[in-house]
C-alpha cells in the first residue's frame, strides 16, 4: 500500500523503443497502466501502438498481446511488414499473441442482461499464453458501433481498464479522434493516466504527422507537437536534441564565398558540416554574405538549398544580381534551390517538417536559412530555440553546412541574439555599421569560430557591384598603439585587396 | 457444471440435420448464467421438444473456445445448426426476442 502512495514521486516507465518518444515521455509509457493513443483516420495510431508492443517483445523482453477489433491478423501483419517488423515470427515463438475480435452486427440479437466477460476471458487467455506484460486494444471503441446497449458498454469498458490496471499490464488503447473531444466516444474519461495525440495533415501538398503528449499523470513530459515520421526504418518522433551530438566532425573546409573572409577563417573558410551564424543590424548585408556562400557552393558543383523567409525567390534573385551574384544560372543547373515561405503561414513544427522534407528530397551539401530571426514570429522564443536546436542537429547529423542569418534589432548588443542560439553555432560572424567622417561604413568580425585559428580583426567591408569586398585592415588610430593583436600580422593576400570605396 | 448438461437422446443427434445444435457460453456460475440456462431450457422444451441439443461452455474452464465462435459477451447463445449461425447475447429473458433471434418466429413488422 505504501508503494502505491509513492507512485507519483517517480512512476515506473515502460520504454517504447520508438526513437524520440522515450525522450519526450522521460522514459516511456506508464508501466502497468493504460495509455490512450488517439488521432484521426490514417494518423498512424495502430502503427505506433504495434511498434510499442513489438519493441517491447524484441527490445525489452516484454511479451505482448494485441486485441484487434478492426483488422484481422493478416492485415495487421501486412501493415507492419513494410516497417520490418516480423509479427508471424514472434507469434511462432510465443512472444506475441493476437486475437481478432470480430463482431458481425447482422448475426447478433440482444435480449436481457449481459456483460463483456468473454472479452476479459479472451484477453486473459492471450496474456497467459505468452506471459504478456503489454497489451494493445485496437480499436476497442469500434464496439460502440457493434453493441446497441451503450450504457452496458461504458460500464464494461470502465471495468476493463480497471481490470487491466489491476493486473499491472501496460496497455495501449487506440481511439479515433472526435470533433472537439480527444476521442469520439469519450474514452479519455476512463483512461486518465496518459494520452498521446497523433495528427496528420496535408498542407501545401506536404503531409505532416505530429505527435503530442496531451497528458501524463505523475510524470514530466514534453508538451510540444513533435514531427512523427513513418519510414521504412520504422516509426520515429524526430528529431530529438538528445541524440544530436554523435555526428562526425569534418576536417574538410569550404569557402565562405568571400576570399578575404576565408583568409580570416584560418585561411581556409568554414568547416564542412558546421553551422554558421551571420548576425547584423538592418542593411548590413547579411543576405549578401549568405548569397556568396550559396554561389560558392553551386560553383563547386554542390547543391545548396536556400530558405528565403523575407522575400520572394525572384526578389532575392534580382537583388543579388545587383551585387554581381547570379542565382538564375545555378537554379537552372539544379545546384541551387530557392524556397520562399513566410514563417507565419506555418506552425513551427510544420516548418521544420517541411524543411526536413525538402532537405531529404534535394539532398543539399549546404543550406541557407535567411533570416532565422523571422521564425520568431512563428512561435514563442523557447519553442523557436528548441526547433532550431533540432534543425541544427538534423543538418549536422547529415554533414550539411548551414548558414543562418539573424537580424540584430536596433539597440541590442551586437554580440547577442534574440534567439539565444549562438551556442549551437560553430562560427559566428558579426556585421555592424558605424558612422565615420559623415559616412556609413560596414564592419565585420568573427566573434567565434570553433576549431580554427581565426582572425580577431574587425574589418571594414563594402557592398558593391562585385559583391562583398573586405578592405585592408586598418588598426583604429586610438587603439593602434596599445592593441597587441592590432598588428595586421602580414596578411599579404589580404593586403593586395584594393580599397574600393565608392 | 458439466460441459453437456443436456445429453442428446440419441447418439447421432449432433449429426441429425433436424436437430438444433445450440451452444450457450457462460463464465462461471453467475445469476445471469443461471437465468440464461433455465430460460433456454424452457424455450427449447416449448418449441423444439425432442430435437435440440444444448451445450453449455464455461469459458472460465475453456477460455480458448471463446475465440472460435467470436464470443465477447456473456451469456451468448450460438445457434450452430441449422445454418446460418445466429448469436443471441443476454440472459434470454425476453423469450419473444429469443424466438425471433433463433428464426423460430418471424420478426414483427416493426423490427427490421
Amino acid at each position: 500500500m505504501k508503494q502505491r502512495s509513492g507512485r507519483h514521486v517517480g512512476i515506473a516507465k515502460a520504454p517504447t523503443g520508438v526513437s524520440g518518444l522515450d525522450e519526450i515521455t522521460a522514459g516511456g509509457l506508464p508501466a502497468g497502466r493504460p495509455t490512450l493513443i488517439c488521432g484521426g483516420a490514417g494518423s498512424g495510431k495502430t502503427l505506433l501502438g504495434m511498434s510499442i508492443i513489438l519493441n517491447g517483445v524484441v527490445k525489452f523482453r516484454e511479451p505482448g498481446v494485441i486485441m484487434t477489433f478492426e483488422e484481422n491478423v493478416e492485415e495487421l501483419t501486412q501493415n507492419v511488414r513494410s516497417l520490418g517488423l516480423d509479427v508471424a515470427g514472434l507469434m511462432a515463438k510465443d512472444k506475441l499473441a493476437i486475437d481478432y475480435v470480430h463482431i458481425d452486427r447482422s448475426e447478433i440479437e440482444e435480449t436481457g442482461e449481459y456483460d463483456l466477460e468473454a472479452l476479459f476471458v479472451r484477453i486473459e487467455h492471450a496474456v497467459k499464453s505468452v506471459r504478456a506484460k503489454r497489451v494493445m486494444l485496437d480499436t476497442v471503441e469500434s464496439l460502440f458501433g457493434s453493441l446497441p446497449n451503450e450504457s452496458v458498454l461504458r460500464a464494461e469498458l470502465r471495468r476493463l481498464f480497471r481490470w487491466l490496471k489491476d493486473r499491472g499490464l501496460t496497455t495501449i488503447i487506440t481511439a479515433e479522434r472526435g470533433s472537439g473531444t480527444l476521442t469520439r466516444h469519450g474514452l479519455e474519461e476512463y483512461v486518465s493516466d496518459a494520452v498521446i495525440m497523433l495528427d496528420h495533415r496535408v498542407q501545401e501538398q506536404i503531409s505532416t504527422r505530429r505527435l503530442r503528449v496531451v497528458k501524463y499523470r505523475g510524470s514530466e513530459h514534453g508538451t510540444n507537437e513533435y514531427p512523427f515520421l513513418i519510414s521504412e526504418r520504422g516509426i520515429s518522433v524526430e528529431p530529438i536534441t538528445a541524440v544530436g551530438l554523435q555526428h562526425q566532425a569534418s576536417r574538410q573546409r569550404i569557402s565562405s564565398g568571400i576570399s578575404q573572409l576565408d583568409e580570416m577563417l584560418g585561411g581556409k573558410g568554414y568547416f564542412a558540416g558546421s553551422s554558421i551564424l551571420i548576425t547584423g543590424t538592418a542593411g548590413t548585408g547579411k543576405t549578401s554574405m549568405a548569397a556568396h556562400f550559396a554561389q560558392a557552393t553551386a560553383r563547386r558543383g554542390e547543391r545548396c538549398l536556400y530558405f528565403v523567409f523575407e522575400e520572394s525567390a525572384s526578389q532575392i534573385t534580382r537583388n543579388m544580381a545587383s551585387i554581381g551574384i547570379g542565382f538564375d544560372a545555378h537554379v537552372r543547373s539544379g545546384r541551387l534551390s530557392l524556397q520562399a515561405a513566410r514563417p507565419t503561414h506555418f506552425g513551427l513544427e510544420e516548418h521544420l517538417a517541411a524543411m526536413r522534407r525538402l532537405i531529404d528530397e534535394y539532398r543539399p551539401a549546404a543550406v541557407v536559412v535567411d533570416p532565422l530571426s523571422n521564425l520568431m514570429s512563428a512561435g514563442n522564443p523557447h519553442e523557436v530555440t528548441v526547433m532550431l536546436l533540432r534543425l541544427v542537429d538534423l543538418l549536422k547529423s547529415r554533414g550539411i553546412t548551414a548558414v543562418f542569418t539573424s537580424l540584430t534589432p536596433a539597440g541590442m548588443a551586437e554580440d547577442q541574439t534574440e534567439l539565444g542560439v549562438s551556442s549551437l553555432m560553430d562560427t559566428w560572424v558579426v556585421l555592424s555599421m558605424g558612422e565615420v567622417e559623415g559616412e556609413r561604413r560596414r564592419y565585420l568580425y568573427i566573434l567565434k569560430s570553433r576549431g580554427m585559428a581565426h582572425s580577431q580583426q574587425r574589418r571594414e567591408y563594402t557592398l558593391g557591384t562585385q559583391g562583398v569586398r573586405l578592405l585592408d585592415f586598418r588598426p583604429p588610430a586610438a587603439a593602434a598603439s596599445v592593441s597587441a593583436n592590432g598588428n595586421p600580422q602580414g596578411r599579404s593576400a589580404v593586403a593586395t585587396a584594393r580599397r574600393a570605396r565608392r | 457444471m458439466s460441459r453437456r448438461p443436456a445429453r442428446p437422446r440419441r447418439a447421432s443427434a449432433a449429426d441429425d440435420p433436424d436437430v438444433w445444435n445450440l451452444r450457450l457460453y457462460i463464465a462461471g456460475q453467475t445469476p445471469k448464467s443461471a437465468r440464461a440456462i433455465s430460460n433456454l431450457r424452457k424455450i427449447c422444451e416449448e418449441h423444439l421438444a425432442g430435437r435440440y441439443l444444448i451445450e453449455v461452455i464455461d469459458l472460465l474452464k475453456e477460455p480458448q473456445l471463446a475465440r472460435g465462435d467470436q464470443i465477447f459477451a456473456i451469456p451468448t447463445l450460438v445457434r450452430r445448426l441449422p445454418h446460418p449461425i445466429k448469436k443471441i447475447i443476454g440472459d434470454l429473458s425476453n423469450s419473444e426476442r429469443v424466438l425471433v433471434g433463433l428464426d423460430l418466429r418471424p420478426a414483427p413488422r416493426t423490427r427490421r
